[in-house]
């Protein structure tokens, strides 16, 4: 047991089965109901709740590309969710930058961080990865307190929603709901359209067993470093998005416990699931909520849904779902 | 209780630690939602003493004619999960947000309470940005802020004779301005600074490195622009470096309860500025009296003692003005504060400046020794005091736009 | 300002040789930690995310103890790393136990869980303020060396964690547990077969590795504050150093602590805005030039 180092594949990844745009019969039906329930949401929930839900919810499945479809496990994933928000916030108050553009700059920023701490990353495999992109992202924490750009404790405040290309004003709560809500949309097709690409089929071959992959002559290192970019750039969107809806970015998002928390929202909801990062990130959001009564066992239960679902339930909710109508999700 | 119910079926957040209501009346209801740190660092300085000092003063406030409410929730140190809970709240018919602590969480609500024209009522934070450059005709900023720290100390200690400095400074924009803030009154008071090491926050739990250096420097106090446990673990190896022997310790931004985590034994000799003590005076023992059962046994420090000053006052606003019209427009209401001179047990008289600070006067006080202390909590000499009107930032040098030049 | 460059750029020898100490007791803890990590990665092949939730039950337990039953920091030496150690071995049969044929990656994200529960469980309890320690008399005071005091207690600690290391390395590498252990390290199974008890040895390790966190614990709980956040800003750096050093050898990860913290303290004394940093980056440049760190095997 304990001679086997090799960080092997977490998560197991049932048939493939293609239907219309890569999904499957169950997966086509969940978007479906997926966009119903984007659509009428905000008629019976709280917009602002929402917004938050979703940018949370496409920071975890960013964060999911990685471990679920690569078994990377990033540890550090505040750093470009956390960038993201600061970067996007500075340029839309500072420089008056449609929100649009203010986070593509965002996102920008957090795939060049990415692309950096995953060139260094990468050398190492399995838990050691996770401590390096945890020591990397608490640097990145570490100069956000010091930067002048990011106002220290007190955050980058009072950021401007702004009009988006210009015309449309989103200050009013719907308003910005649907941007918000079209920016989910476009990033969660996004990455299934990546995981169901060719490249997406090489990610889960080194997954599987990465000496094979190798050996066909595949860079692996190449493969995972784009994976690494292009889930940290998400992330980054997931975060700049999030700095307008509530018009501050602060030293929270970037600080390792909201790394903690992401991998939580995943493993909740099932590691390589489709579907599953958003149910988890449903499931914390409200929660954090909820309990905000609770005080300080917040931390405990937290804590406590860790062991519960490493222990029991490794599928996660979406997983265990699946896994009993035996589909895909 | 109602009000309560909806916020949670809304899906959002808006929970309450103690829901809590009184009387029946006919002139309406007041909703008072304590939105504090139940969870992280300075949970012991706000948190649970806050929300029962605001539950004090409504309940000392109760049978006017209207009735009170009070709840209480955690923001857990999250600007969002603040800003989250406070537009709800006041989506929800809160008519004011009491305590926030945690400067950026405190901006946040600063923000909307503007936006959606109720009231603000801050005690915990501790930046003077809230009456300065990001004033509000809704925010009342009540107990101190980063420049009546750096006064109360800097000045106070020069006047006794503490002329030369050394710096230990946090390495981000408080520590920064604590240091800056204090050296201009420091200098303006005759002493100077001969040095000073910024050491990297969060990230330091080892002193020693930069209390040697301060040793070195042979000045005759030890300023700590810092906060909470970083201001522990600086003034445990300044002790444990015999620095004590040759240096004044002055920490610039220190609450009892830290003092009760410390002990005496360390805490000794020790400067701070507060603007509350429980054994100030005789309307100071009293409040004590009457809430220390309640309060884990203890005295209420200055923070949770700012939140009963601060609701209570605003109660007698809106009973003045009328709740309806009072509910209505919480540009009023703090306008009506700011016309209306202040009293109470903790503060004793007082006024609401334009820009929205509350002014009175500010203790520096000297830790007592091991041997003065008389009891549990005995914990402070007076060393000097600094008048209201003198304490704090003058209204022309904050930058607030609510100020006629 | 002036004063403050004076200060970087032309600093006196002794003050240096001074520095250069007190680097090497914030080394002591970063060698005692990864030392624990390193034991219990050797066996086990997870990484103890609960490790700096341990490190504060160990201060913490020695609070209790001399509050509620009034013993001292000298049995709270023996005692707290025995009562911490034992919760491990609790942890480790009911739960990590449960994860061995899994994906090591499991074991790292079930510690964690344990280290949020146990951090918010201890925040509940005393709050987030601290308790106050005191030296203990024996050890209190400090030698004038001339050019800086020397407190008696910091000294202390430098050469009782020295001891403690090489004691732990001579168990593992020269006596017949020690054996047994790296045998089950290379080969589980076949030890198993000689008719040693395996599952027990990797409780006991466990067991072992915290309680040496939980040591670490009460040397720190009379210098610094006893809160429930202190074991977690150092873990972090902790991963650091046990990347740096890699986890191979156990006397490669005391080597390591110790190092970094001397460089540790350089840093602090000619630019301390980046001492907070300075490990993170040799992580960095490590990684870049040796993947499998200074003693690691790849």
């Amino acid at each position: 047991m304990a001679s086997e180092t090799t960080a092997g594949p977490m998560p197991a990844t049932m048939g493939e089965a293609r239907g219309f745009l890569g999904y499957s019969r169950a997966q086509l039906v969940a978007l479906v109901i997926l966009v119903a329930a984007l659509i009428v949401g905000p008629y019976f929930l709280y917009p602002v709740f929402l917004m938050k839900l979703l940018c949370f919810a496409l920071f975890a499945s960013a964060f999911n590309l990685l471990i679920g479809y690569v078994g990377l496990l990033s540890f550090g994933h505040a750093a470009y969710f956390g960038m993201g928000g600061y970067i996007a916030g500075y340029t839309a108050k500072a420089y008056g930058f449609t929100p649009e553009v203010a986070v593509i700059a965002g996102a920008a920023v957090a795939g060049i961080q990415g692309w950096i701490f995953g060139w260094i990353a990468i050398r190492r495999q399995g838990i050691y990865f996770a401590m390096i992109t945890l020591a990397l992202a608490q640097m990145v924490y570490f100069f956000c307190v010091q930067a002048p750009f990011t106002g220290g404790e007190d955050g980058i405040q009072a950021i401007p929603r702004g009009r988006l290309f210009g015309l449309i004003d989103l200050g009013p709560d719907m308003s910005m709901y649907w941007f918000v809500a079209a920016v989910f949309l476009a990033g969660f097709v996004m990455i299934h359209r990546v995981i169901h690409s060719p490249y997406g089929q090489v990610l889960k071959a080194i997954r599987e067993n990465e000496p094979r992959a190798t050996s066909l002559g595949y860079r692996t290192d190449d493969y995972k470093l784009v994976a690494f970019i292009l889930s940290a750039t998400i992330a980054g969107v997931a975060g700049g998005v999030k700095s307008l809806v509530f018009g501050i970015a602060t030293l929270t998002d970037v600080h390792w416990a909201m790394s903690g928390e992401v991998v939580l929202m995943t493993l909740v909801g099932g590691l390589g699931t489709v579907f599953g990062p958003m149910v988890g990130a449903a499931v914390i959001v409200t929660m954090q909520n909820y309990l905000a009564e609770m005080g300080a066992w917040v931390t405990v239960i937290q804590g406590g849904i860790f062991v519960a679902v490493v222990l029991a339930f490794r599928r996660g909710l979406v997983g265990e779902i699946a896994h009993l109508l035996k589909v895909k999700l | 209780m109602d009000m309560h119910r909806r916020s949670l079926l809304a899906a959002g957040s808006a929970a309450a630690v103690a829901p809590f209501s009184r009387a029946r009346a006919q002139g309406g209801t007041i909703r008072l939602g304590v939105l504090t740190d139940m969870s992280g660092p300075y949970r012991d300085s706000t948190g649970p003493a806050s929300l029962l000092m605001t539950q004090v003063a409504a309940e000392e406030f109760a049978n006017r004619g209207f009735t009170i409410e009070v709840v209480g929730a955690d923001h857990q140190n999250k600007p969002d999960v603040g800003a989250n809970i406070a537009r709800q709240w006041y989506d929800q018919g809160m008519d004011a947000i009491v305590d926030v602590p945690t400067s950026s969480v405190a901006l946040a609500i600063n923000q909307i309470a503007r936006e959606k024209n109720k009231v603000f009522l801050n005690s915990g934070a501790a930046t003077s940005d809230l009456t300065g450059p990001q004033c509000s005709p809704n925010t009342v900023h009540w107990t101190y802020d980063t420049y009546m720290l750096a006064k109360g100390t800097g000045n106070a200690i020069v006047q006794t004779g503490g002329d030369s400095w050394y710096f230990i400074t946090a390495d981000y924009a408080f520590g920064h301005a604590l240091q800056r803030d204090t050296t201009r009154f420091i200098e303006a008071a005759g002493g100077r600074v001969v040095g000073a090491a910024r050491y990297p926050f969060p990230a330091t739990t080892d002193f020693s490195a930069f209390v040697v250096q301060a040793q070195a420097s042979r000045a005759k106090v030890l300023g700590m622009a810092n906060a909470s446990g970083d201001t522990l673990n600086t003034i445990k190896a300044a002790r444990e470096f015999g620095l004590h022997r040759s240096m004044k310790l002055a920490a610039l931004l220190m609450s009892s309860t830290d003092i009760h985590g410390l002990g005496l034994e360390a805490g000794q000799g020790l400067l701070l500025t507060e603007a509350f003590y429980w054994d100030l005076n005789d309307r100071t023992r009293a409040l004590t009296q009457r809430v220390r059962a309640r309060n884990q046994d203890r005295p209420p420090s200055q923070v949770p003692a700012g939140c009963y000053g601060a609701t209570l006052h605003y109660l007698k606003a809106v009973a003045d003005l009328g709740v309806a019209a009072a509910k209505a427009d919480g540009r009023a209401t703090v306008a009506r504060m700011k016309a209306m001179p202040t009293d109470d047990d903790a503060f004793g008289p007082g006024r609401i400046r334009e820009d929205g600070r509350k002014i009175h006067p500010v203790y520096l006080f000297e830790v007592k020794t091991p041997a003065e202390s008389r009891g549990p909590w005995d914990y402070y000499k007076i060393a000097a005091t600094t008048p209201a009107e003198e304490a704090f930032r003058p209204l022309a040098e904050g930058g607030c736009s609510l100020v006629r030049s | 300002m002036l004063e403050f460059l004076e200060t970087i750029t032309g600093v006196p020898t002794p003050l240096l040789f001074g520095q250069i100490l007190l680097g090497l007791i914030n080394g002591a803890f970063y060698a005692m930690l990864s030392l624990g990590l390193a034991v219990i990665f050797g066996l086990l092949n997870i990484i103890n995310f609960t490790h700096g939730a341990q490190f504060m039950m160990g201060a913490f337990v020695a609070w209790m103890l001399l509050t509620w039953l009034g013993l001292g920091y000298w049995w709270a030496l023996i005692l707290a790393p025995l009562i911490v150690g034992a919760t491990g071995v609790v942890i480790e049969r009911l739960m990590i136990s449960r994860l061995y044929k899994l994906d090591h990656l499991y074991g790292l994200l079930l510690t964690f869980g344990i280290g949020l529960m146990i951090e918010g469980f201890f925040r509940n309890q005393y709050g987030s303020s601290g308790l106050p320690y005191r030296i203990p008399a024996e050890l209190s005071g400090a030698w004038d060396l001339g050019f800086m005091f020397m407190p008696v207690y910091r000294g202390w600690v430098v050469v009782f964690s020295l001891v403690v290391c090489l004691a732990t390395w001579l168990v593992i590498e020269k006596t017949r547990l020690g054996a047994y252990l790296r045998a089950a390290t290379e080969n589980a199974a076949l030890v198993q077969a000689f008719g040693v008890n395996v599952p027990r040895m990797i409780t006991l390790t466990y067991g072992a590795g915290v309680a040496l966190a939980a040591l670490a614990g009460v040397l720190a709980a009379p210098i610094y504050s006893v809160n429930p956040q202190m074991g977690t800003n150092l873990i972090i750096v902790v991963f650091a150093v046990v990347v740096i050093g890699g986890m191979g050898s156990i006397l490669g990860s005391v080597l390591t602590g110790f190092g970094l913290g001397v460089i540790e303290g350089l840093t602090k004394v000619y630019w301390p805005e980046a001492s907070a940093t300075v490990i993170f980056v040799i992580m960095a440049i490590v990684l870049l030039t040796r993947p499998a760190g200074l003693f690691g095997r790849a």
